[in-house]
């Protein structure tokens, strides 16, 4: 890890986010700590995860995408210019609300992002291979099969493997997009477990519709409603006395 | 009166299994008359031998290069570009002015009848270019021939690619070259192999163009720039010319033969690969 305890991974600042000169977040500022489980959580359409396809960049493949503001990592913006987009993604790892495995081998999807870095040492490979599946609590599940295709494992064991896709990368931090929108309770579960022992190398991003889930998996919760951050703070005292009306009411399910 | 609806459905079902069955029978009839006056003559001496007296005696080997040659170069030139040119299409460019005149572009020259392929490649190939009759004014021309095929076919196959892959390998620090290069040709490759298949039975099968282009010579091609009848022109000549029926057929066996070959193979080829790929 490159990131000291005291300097934020990622701070944001005055971000504005607009897709054909539409805002979709407006004038963001937040800092994203070391190890902590950042959650996100607002009604939809309020711009959580356009604010996640900001922080990777992955926002400028949509036509018509504009920014205004910065994200600094390590004091420079990442929007800069002579950015490196592509060692910006591997250290921002994404995970989708879907589970996305390439129509690959277990193993093939997980060496994909070393070899796209153009490592191809198997020693290598098989060595973070081990303790990425371990992380997402996936090892034991798939250590016999390897050599298997990813699609026959199940939706739940699917997006522990996106996880574990990403950790072999060893990201700062993971973002990651409602990774449990389709998944069942006990999936749910070991992912959550995972997130509580990954905040030990990474920091985290966890974008969710999901109020409960937010409670239980995350350290800070912040709460966007239209493209704004209405609050950010402990997620106890997000969720037993938030500082804001609209906070409040949509925790009551008022709105959203 | 009005039929009951078990009825009626006993007669749609039975109507469409005529259908079906008639389009069947006239595949069959028509492959069995073929192989039924041809294949008694296909003799091994047939398959390695040079005709003599222009086809009436000896046999089709020089054709049988011919036809290999001109059809091979053709694909081979045409694939890299067709696949180049759909990646551009669908990766590389948003939708515009652009993207739609060649869309249109490819649409109508896939819509030009062979013969006038074969004029222009006359004219530019073989007269302007000095390359007269030849294997290779014959494979450009076929090569200009099957390209939209390949660029349309193509085009459908990547655009199948989900999103979703593209995303993660750019997620994952790919750039979009390596996107492009390990995710999406490799999704797509099925449906790219079909269409380069495609082409191929259609260079061998071209009888007009090639006839312009790569002329009719009967003797052995000895390199690119000498002429050399393919096995379609020499099935056309030697029947038009009322040369050898029997030869004409046995000529014709053998070009459906070795098409009947090549689509079992690009379909094994295919089953293969999609096994592996897992779809």
């Amino acid at each position: 890890m490159q990131t000291s305890a005291t300097t934020p991974p990622l701070a944001v600042q005055g971000f504005t986010a607009s897709f054909d000169g539409q805002p979709a977040i407006k004038g963001l500022n937040l800092e994203i700590l070391p190890h902590e489980r950042l959650a996100i959580i607002g009604p939809a359409r309020s711009g959580k995860t356009t604010f996640l396809r900001s922080l990777n960049r992955l926002n400028d493949l949509s036509p018509g995408f504009t920014h205004s503001g910065k994200i600094l990592r390590d004091g420079k913006d990442i929007y800069d210019a002579d950015v490196d987009v592509g060692e910006l993604r591997r250290k921002l790892g994404m995970v989708y609300a879907t589970p996305v495995p390439l129509p690959w081998s277990i193993y093939d999807n997980l060496a994909y992002g070393l070899r796209l870095a153009g490592i191809r040492d198997r020693a290598k490979l098989d060595e973070r291979m081990q303790a990425a599946l371990g992380y997402a609590f996936l090892w034991d599940e798939v250590k016999d099969r390897l050599h298997e295709q990813a699609h026959v494992l199940s939706g739940g064991q699917q997006q522990r493997l996106c996880i574990a896709r990403v950790l072999m990368l060893e990201p700062e931090v993971l973002l990651l997009d409602e990774p449990c929108s389709g998944l069942d309770p006990i999936s749910t579960a070991k992912i959550e477990d995972a997130l509580v022992a990954l905040k030990e190398k990474h920091s985290i991003v966890l974008v969710t519709n999901n109020t409960k889930q937010a409670a239980r998996a995350s350290d800070r919760t912040a709460f966007f409603l239209l493209g704004e951050l209405i609050e950010i703070g402990p997620t106890a005292q997000i969720f037993t006395r938030p500082a804001q009306k609209q906070t409040n009411d949509y925790l009551m399910g008022q709105f959203g | 009166m009005r039929l009951s609806p078990v009825t009626s459905q006993r007669l749609a079902v039975g109507f469409m299994w005529l259908l079906t069955g008639i389009t069947f029978a006239v595949l069959v009839f028509i492959l069995a008359f073929i192989l039924v006056h041809g294949l008694p003559h296909v003799t091994w001496t047939f398959l390695t031998h040079s005709p003599a007296s222009m086809g009436r005696e000896g046999g089709i080997f020089p054709m049988i290069l011919g036809t290999f040659l001109v059809a091979g170069l053709a694909v081979l030139l045409a694939a890299p570009i067709g696949v180049a040119t759909a990646v551009y299409l669908s990766e590389y460019t948003r939708e515009g002015r652009l993207t739609l005149v060649i869309r249109f572009g490819a649409d109508c020259l896939s819509g030009v009848p062979s013969i006038i392929f074969g004029l222009f490649g006359f004219v530019f190939f073989a007269i302007t270019l000095g390359m007269g009759l030849s294997v290779l004014s014959g494979s450009l021309t076929l090569a200009l021939m099957v390209l939209p095929t390949i660029i349309r076919t193509s085009e459908e196959a990547i655009r199948a690619v989900p999103t979703s892959y593209r995303e993660v390998s750019l997620g994952l620090g790919g750039t979009r070259w390596q996107t492009v290069f390990y995710v999406v040709l490799r999704s797509a490759l099925p449906g790219i192999s079909t269409g380069i298949v495609l082409s191929l039975g259609r260079s061998i099968s071209e009888t007009a163009a090639v006839m312009l282009t790569a002329g009719s010579a009967l003797r052995l091609p000895r390199s690119l720039f000498d002429s050399s009848r393919t096995l379609a022109l020499h099935f056309y000549l030697l029947s038009r010319e009322g040369i050898s029926m029997p030869n004409a057929y046995a000529t014709a066996s053998v070009l459906i033969i070795a098409i009947l070959a090549l689509n079992l193979l690009a379909y094994a080829l295919m089953r293969r690969f999609a096994v592996k790929v897992g779809h």
